[in-house]
């Protein structure tokens, strides 16, 4: 299936080639350039590329393509999914899927590759399974190696490989058995100038650490399952069980892994938990502008919203923005015509304003629209959806594990979305959830 | 410079080679890794292939995979180097460590070196033989590159995979059916009866094969099952012809038969939906291809909301989704339209993306949703990225003409777009505008003259060129302007692009042919220029012209035609999807995303008209229990043959059938010795038993048939084939394999049976063994299972809801006092039944295990559940109520008094032993007459074990029979002996402490003996 990988850096230097089936010279990856090329930005470069015998499936993540070669027929999204996961798996070994981590650690990179696909068609790709075969790269066993000589490669078969689970593996021990859960639900909405909503969904995921001992056999009930409107699971999760009982009924994998992620509808939408007024103008003559934005809290349902980050992506004419903040520090960068307003927490009293004048290139015509914006933000200990976790239960193992929510504040990822309305807010949100009323108070809690 | 790089490298390479031949472990390592970096690179590193081949052997294995590495890099080029190093190999297919084993055979298999050819068919073969799974997966993908190796090896590859494709191992499904894919796509018969098991297999199969699995099924399904689209077809016609055609055809008879689906095709769309809901998006959109091309259309909408959830995943997948929605959004738009709003265009999203977006919206416009659309529309056509504006207003064009409700709307909307001040949005808009002219010019002579006024203004091309055939189209609606036009393009003739000249041509003639007085001069004056022009095809195209319309004497007939040859009314364009053709292509592959053929792309063949036999998918379940009526009793059933025919080694198998048997039990001394070496290898079973098999089967090779050997053979092969047989049982009883731990259980105990089954076959053995093994007595597996069921609800009293019940005699997991019964389910009705369970109350207080609920079951669909009951060791029925959803059936089972054993091997001298304790009131007797059929050894054997589950107890005598069992509930011991006074007649004598079960039991015996 997959023929051979090339892996090239955003200067177009091919720095990794690895081939599955006969060596494909290099060569081929002139078609990729000269698609590159034509496509002017990296995430314009289309996915699959038809050169000449071969066909070019790649992928663009972290300033880096992955550029595979295909030689015959072969679901297209196989291969992006395989790359992806090629990606993700360097993530988990090196910390970082950069160029350097990846030339830094290049033989293992290499015994990945090569234990990943056998002839084209993945082999192992269970991050467990990888593990008990190529042990992750740290600094104390390097050095123990390179005076023992003894080796990152394991010498048996991983009992995951063979088990109808293999996502776990076997003989699995903690002296502390801990499950922890994040909720994570991210709000993506579209206001128009007035601030009614066009479009608004949530995207939940809930990622487990889960480090027990044996094989654990969980159950994890939610008080309003009905809420969840479209799930995709870890394949650990039992779909007999969803389907009959809407538990959550699985054997998890050792460590961190995202357990399901889940679509809340629009209807359900509780509420938008911010509002904005914003007023940005060009005027006519003397190329300038006004530039007037007031960001204050809505439906928070007691919470604080933190981490507000408000981003314009301004028309390409503006040159610079002469602004003054009542809260947060703004930046603006003339090349990427970006400006960021860090405004941090909100707070009922005083709205944070943002506030002055845009200078615009001389002579250059007024732009047609205003930009539109986008916000980011987060709340912590609070599912916007409404969604509770009810209870966790373990058969299969005697001990007692200490089951909680672990709460995690992570940076937004940033998505833009993209202009709709000729003047829209864009409203992005990430909201940490709280699965229980009472264990707010301590850092870990416990589920009733 | 190069040269200094040159030597530098020389000297590295020294450097590496001098690290490789060193003696330090360490050293070679590092400089391995050094190599693999080298190779990283793209950098030859050929030349150390001597010396990192010495390595081959290390006892190290990262320095080991490393040197693999190389190997497998470099082996092509260094062909006799290379096989210096086979013989490592070799070796190491033989380690007791899979893991070594099975990267021996991917690195022998990956060294392309024509020579080992040989040597890597018979590695293959041997590896698919393994007991490992992992080493069978290795097997698996050797097989392709064997193939592209050397093409000539096919028909041996596809023994091998037709072996493969048997396996129950989930780690092998996914890599067979790739072999099977690459290597011989078209032997779908190799399929039939494996694809029940690869549907139930499927949940657990790794992503990757599941991929490869749908989209093999997916092929599979269009060969073998008739169309579920058919019934639509057949509806809409009906109603249009009753429409027409009145009461006529009420009367005839119905033209076709309604539409049945295969269960064999529902067995598929069922187990795949819940796919929908993986992580991995490769598979839902497998699954999405699936539903598409194989279910009944009402049933497609399920696959929406996945593909919607995928639209949130990266960039590529995003692409490859939206091209598929596409396509499937232009046959059914009405799935997709719910979801409209995800397919808005947000500004940050890749050309290439919202390029599809706008695609999809556009495939999804109808009178209903068109303002909101437009509206979005709108916004996109003042987008930053003016490809993509101009791309808007092209949709814009393809909504106008498709609802004609928004013509004039779209129209207006355009020729405000034609005062823009980007250029390339003005341009599109003229093109747009023309095309939507053409379909209704009537009313719109305002829009060409403003189009004609902007003409000046106008550089692009494509939009002159447009504007030129605009106004020479219907220059007899603006004649004022037009001469006007025409004159101000003889003027910049000259420099105007090819397709601008060509339409300038285009306008003289037609104005020179309804206007000819205001412009035959300037005609004229162009033809003439073009004439001259530098391009061939203005050159030409301008003799043809002149010849047309300017009449002279050889022009002849043709000119009187120029008027309605020119001015002819020209039909409209369609402005049609891009993606309208891509439906040829089966959705989710390479060739649907290219739009054209792709290497190796396989064909989705067209539904057959009429359904194949479709019970070539049948597998026969021969439960282990058979094997041993045919061991037992020694004579073949008919049933034998099938049962090697489908565990699949059929070489030989005959024989060695009619060779035991007519062996029959006399061989009691070999056949013992060759047991108590099987039984001491199960215990360290693993090796020693794939070592037999090999042996067992270089000796069918070579023809050898010693009696004995082929006794030995045949025990291990029933051995083998009980645990084959173990798995499939698995999936027969129990539809959708889940991780419930409950079936883990099953799993467990039903690789356990056989093993007692073994035993049950040890009795022949030597009598001290038994008494030290077994003490005194053991539950063995039945010796005979009646295939019969009774009948527990009729479709009639069960409203469409019918269910059998069967005994099938095994051990019941669910409780040691209980008896197993096997119901089966069957949905008689026309409609779905769901919820069926077994309800709480029971009236007649025996303890019940439940199977758990069945959710749905289909019309025509029936299922097979397990309970467990606990008769308490008497014939008393089991009273309980079947629930459906909607409704309640009291059923009752009776259970015959023969169902409440459980069989049991004892020795003959334990047997004497039992019988002596269970003397005086726990002994009943009778004299029976005996129908002549019964008289023989084995008829008789057959007709007791079949009236109830016994165990056969070995006897020395001749006329004498003897049989044990213990009951269910209590385990109370029952011992069953039958001799023989003459040919016809003789004594039955039970001995049981449970008295009315040994008087039931022996009446029952009794009138089964006397009947023939």
């Amino acid at each position: 299936m997959i023929h051979s990988l090339f892996l090239i850096n955003s200067s177009s230097d091919i720095f990794l080639e690895k081939h599955w089936k006969s060596v494909i010279s290099r060569s081929v990856c002139d078609y990729f350039f000269e698609v590159q090329e034509k496509a002017g930005e990296a995430e314009n470069v289309p996915p699959v590329i038809h050169a000449g015998h071969h066909y070019l499936i790649n992928i663009y993540r972290e300033k880096i393509f992955f550029v595979s070669v295909i030689q015959s027929e072969v679901p297209p999204l196989f291969v992006i999914e395989f790359l992806h996961h090629v990606a993700e798996t360097f993530q988990d070994y090196f910390g970082e899927c950069s160029e350097s981590a990846i030339k830094d650690n290049v033989v293992i990179v290499y015994e990945l590759l090569e234990e990943m696909l056998d002839n084209g068609f993945p082999l192992a790709t269970e991050s467990n399974i990888l593990k008990e075969l190529i042990k992750p790269p740290n600094i104390l066993r390097s050095v123990v190696n390179s005076i023992t000589g003894s080796c990152n490669v394991g010498e048996t078969l991983p009992t995951g490989q063979l088990s109808t689970i293999p996502w776990r593996r076997a003989g699995v021990k903690y002296t502390n058995n801990e499950a922890y859960f994040d909720v994570v639900e991210e709000i993506d909405a579209i206001l128009d100038k007035t601030g009614s909503v066009v479009f608004a969904e949530i995207q939940g995921v809930i990622d487990a650490c889960v480090n027990l001992t044996g094989m654990p056999d969980l159950t994890l009930s939610f008080m309003n399952p009905r809420l969840l409107d479209d799930v995709s699971f870890h394949p650990c999760v039992r779909f007999k069980r969803w389907e009959s009982e809407r538990v959550l009924s699985f054997i998890p994998p050792d460590g961190n892994f995202r357990l399901l992620s889940y679509h809340v509808s629009a209807q359900n939408l509780v509420a938008i938990p911010i509002y904005v007024k914003q007023n940005i103008s060009f005027f006519e003559t003397g190329s300038s502008g006004r530039l007037d934005i007031t960001v204050g809290p809505k439906q928070t349902m007691g919470k604080t919203v933190e981490a507000v980050f408000v981003t314009i992506n301004m028309p390409k004419v503006v040159l610079s923005a002469n602004l003054t903040a009542t809260q947060g520090n703004y930046t603006y960068n003339p090349v990427t015509k970006t400006l960021v307003w860090d405004i941090g927490k909100l707070s009922q009293q005083k709205l944070p304003n943002l506030k002055g004048s845009l200078t615009l290139q001389c002579g250059a015509p007024k732009p047609e629209e205003s930009p539109s914006l986008n916000i980011d933000l987060k709340i912590q200990q609070l599912a916007i959806s409404g969604l509770k976790v009810n209870r966790l239960d373990m058969y299969g193992e005697k001990y007692k594990p200490f089951k909680g929510v672990k709460y995690v504040s992570k940076a937004g990822k940033f998505q833009g979305k993209g202009l709709l309305e000729v003047c829209s807010v864009h409203f992005h949100g990430q909201v940490i959830a709280n699965t229980s009323a009472q264990i707010s108070h301590c850092h870990h809690g416990a589920f009733h | 410079q190069s040269i200094f790089v040159a030597i530098f490298f020389i000297f590295l390479n020294e450097d590496l080679r001098e690290m490789l031949e060193s003696t330090k472990e360490s050293l070679k390592l590092e400089a391995m890794k050094r190599i693999v970096g080298l190779i990283a690179r793209g950098k030859n590193a050929s030349e150390l292939f001597p010396a990192v081949v010495k390595n081959v052997a290390s006892k190290n294995i990262e320095l080991k995979k490393l040197v693999y590495v190389y190997l497998v890099r470099y082996a092509e080029e260094q062909q006799d180097l290379a096989l210096l190093s086979i013989s490592t190999f070799q070796r190491a297919l033989k380690d007791p460590n899979q893991l070594i084993r099975a990267s021996a055979l991917r690195v022998l298999s990956s060294i392309r070196v024509p020579i080992i050819v040989p040597i890597m068919m018979l590695a293959i073969k041997e590896a698919a033989t393994d007991l490992s799974p992992y080493v069978r997966k290795t097997a698996a993908h050797a097989i392709q590159k064997l193939y592209s190796l050397d093409a000539d090896q096919k028909e041996q590859l596809i023994e091998v995979i037709e072996k493969l494709l048997k396996d129950k191992s989930t780690l092998v499904a996914g890599s067979v059916v790739m072999a099977f894919e690459e290597v011989c796509p078209d032997r779908i018969d190799l399929i039939h009866k494996n694809y029940r098991k690869l549907c139930n297999l499927l949940v657990d199969v790794e992503e990757w094969g599941q991929v490869v699995i749908i989209s093999m099924l997916t092929r599979y399904a269009r060969t073998q099952f008739i169309s579920p689209w058919k019934e639509d077809g057949i509806f809409d016609e009906n109603s249009e012809q009753a429409f027409y055609e009145s009461d006529e055809e009420k009367l005839g008879t119905p033209q076709s038969k309604p539409y049945i689906m295969d269960p064999d095709h529902r067995l598929l769309l069922r187990n795949t939906k819940p796919l929908l809901q993986s992580r991995n998006t490769a598979v839902v959109m497998s699954v999405a291809q699936l539903y598409w091309h194989l279910a009944p259309k009402q049933e497609v909408g399920v696959i929406t909301k996945s593909l919607v959830r995928l639209l949130r995943s990266h960039r590529e997948v995003q692409y490859i989704v939206l091209q598929n929605i596409a396509t499937m959004s232009i046959q059914q738009k009405g799935i997709f339209e719910p979801f409209m709003k995800s397919f808005y265009v947000r500004s940050t999203d890749p050309t290439h993306i919202k390029t599809l977006k706008l695609e999809i919206l556009t495939n999804l416009a109808n009178e209903a949703n068109i303002s909101t659309i437009l509206r979005e529309f709108q916004t996109y056509v003042k987008s930053q990225d003016k490809a993509f504006a101009a791309a808007t207003i092209q949709a814009i064009g393809r909504c106008a003409t498709n609802i004609t409700d928004v013509t004039d709307t779209c129209l207006n909307g355009l020729v405000l777009l034609l005062s823009n001040r980007d250029e390339t949005v003005v341009a599109e808009s003229v093109v747009v505008i023309k095309k939507l002219l053409q379909t209704q010019p009537t009313q719109h002579s305002e829009i060409i003259k403003h189009m004609a006024k902007l003409f000046d203004n106008i550089t692009v091309p494509m939009a002159r060129a447009s504007i030129l055939w605009l106004i020479g189209e219907y220059c007899e609606r603006v004649p004022k302007i037009a001469p006007d036009v025409l004159r101000k393009m003889a003027k910049t003739f000259t420099v105007e692009e090819d397709i601008v000249k060509l339409q300038t041509v285009n306008l003289a003639a037609k104005l020179y042919l309804t206007n000819s007085k205001q412009t035959k001069l300037l005609t004229q004056y162009i033809l003439n220029l073009g004439k001259y022009d530098q391009s061939y095809d203005i050159r030409d195209r301008t003799r043809f012209i002149r010849q047309l319309i300017v009449p002279n004497e050889k022009s002849g007939a043709l000119s009187k035609y120029a008027r309605r040859i020119l001015l002819a009314s020209k039909p409209a364009p369609m402005l049609e999807s891009t993606f309208k053709d891509r439906d040829r292509f089966q959705l989710g592959t390479l060739s649907h995303t290219i739009n054209s053929k792709a290497t190796g792309y396989l064909e989705l063949s067209d539904w057959p008209t009429a359904a194949p036999d479709s019970s070539v998918r049948n597998v026969e379940v021969m439960e282990p229990v058979k094997k041993e009526i045919s061991w037992t009793f020694g004579a073949p059933l008919k049933s034998d043959d099938k049962f090697y025919s489908d565990s699949g080694e059929e070489e030989g198998a005959g024989e060695e059938g009619t060779g035991s048997s007519s062996e029959d039990s006399s061989s009691s001394s070999s056949s013992s010795s060759s047991n108590e070496e099987s039984d001491s290898e199960s215990e360290d079973k693993n090796s020693k038993h794939s070592e037999e098999t090999d042996s067992s089967q270089s000796d069918k090779s070579s023809g050898h048939s010693d009696k004995k050997k082929a006794d030995k053979k045949k025990r291990l092969q029933l051995k083998k084939k009980a645990k084959k047989a173990a798995p499939k049982e698995r999936y027969q009883m129990h539809r959708p394999p889940t991780h419930h731990p409950l079936t883990q259980e099953l799993w467990n105990l039903r690789t356990f049976t056989p093993k007692m089954a073994y035993t049950h076959t040890g009795k022949k053995k030597n009598r001290k063994q038994m008494v030290a093994l077994f003490l005194c007595v053991q539950v063995s597996s039945p010796v005979f299972v009646p295939m019969s069921s009774h009948e527990l609800l009729h479709r009639m009293t069960g409203k469409g809801l019918a269910a059998q019940y069967h005994f099938p005699r095994q051990p019941c997991i669910y409780g040691n006092k209980m008896v197993s019964v096997q119901l089966t389910l069957t949905n008689s009705s026309d409609h779905t039944l769901e919820d069926i369970s077994i309800g709480e109350k029971t009236s007649s207080g025996q303890n019940i295990h439940r199977f758990s609920s069945i959710e749905r079951l289909e019309p025509g669909a029936s299922v097979t559940v397990s309970m467990g009951i606990d008769f308490n060791d008497s014939t008393q029925a089991a009273n309980f109520q079947l629930c459906t959803k909607e409704d309640q059936f009291s059923v009752s089972i009776q259970p015959v008094v023969g169902e409440l054993f459980l069989p049991v091997t004892m020795t003959e001298q334990d047997f004497r032993k039992e019988q002596g304790k269970l003397q005086g009131m726990n002994e009943t007797s009778a004299t029976i007459t005996m129908a002549p059929e019964n008289t023989s050894n084995q008829a008789l054997s057959k007709k007791m074990v079949s009236v109830a589950n016994m165990g056969v107890v070995p006897t020395g005598e001749d006329s004498l029979y003897r049989f044990a069992a213990k009951s269910v509930s209590s385990g109370d011991l029952v011992l069953v002996s039958v001799d023989l006074t003459d040919s016809s007649s003789g004594r039955l004598t039970i001995n049981t402490e449970k008295t009315v079960i040994g008087s039931m039991l022996l009446r029952d015996l009794k009138t089964a003996l006397a009947q023939p």
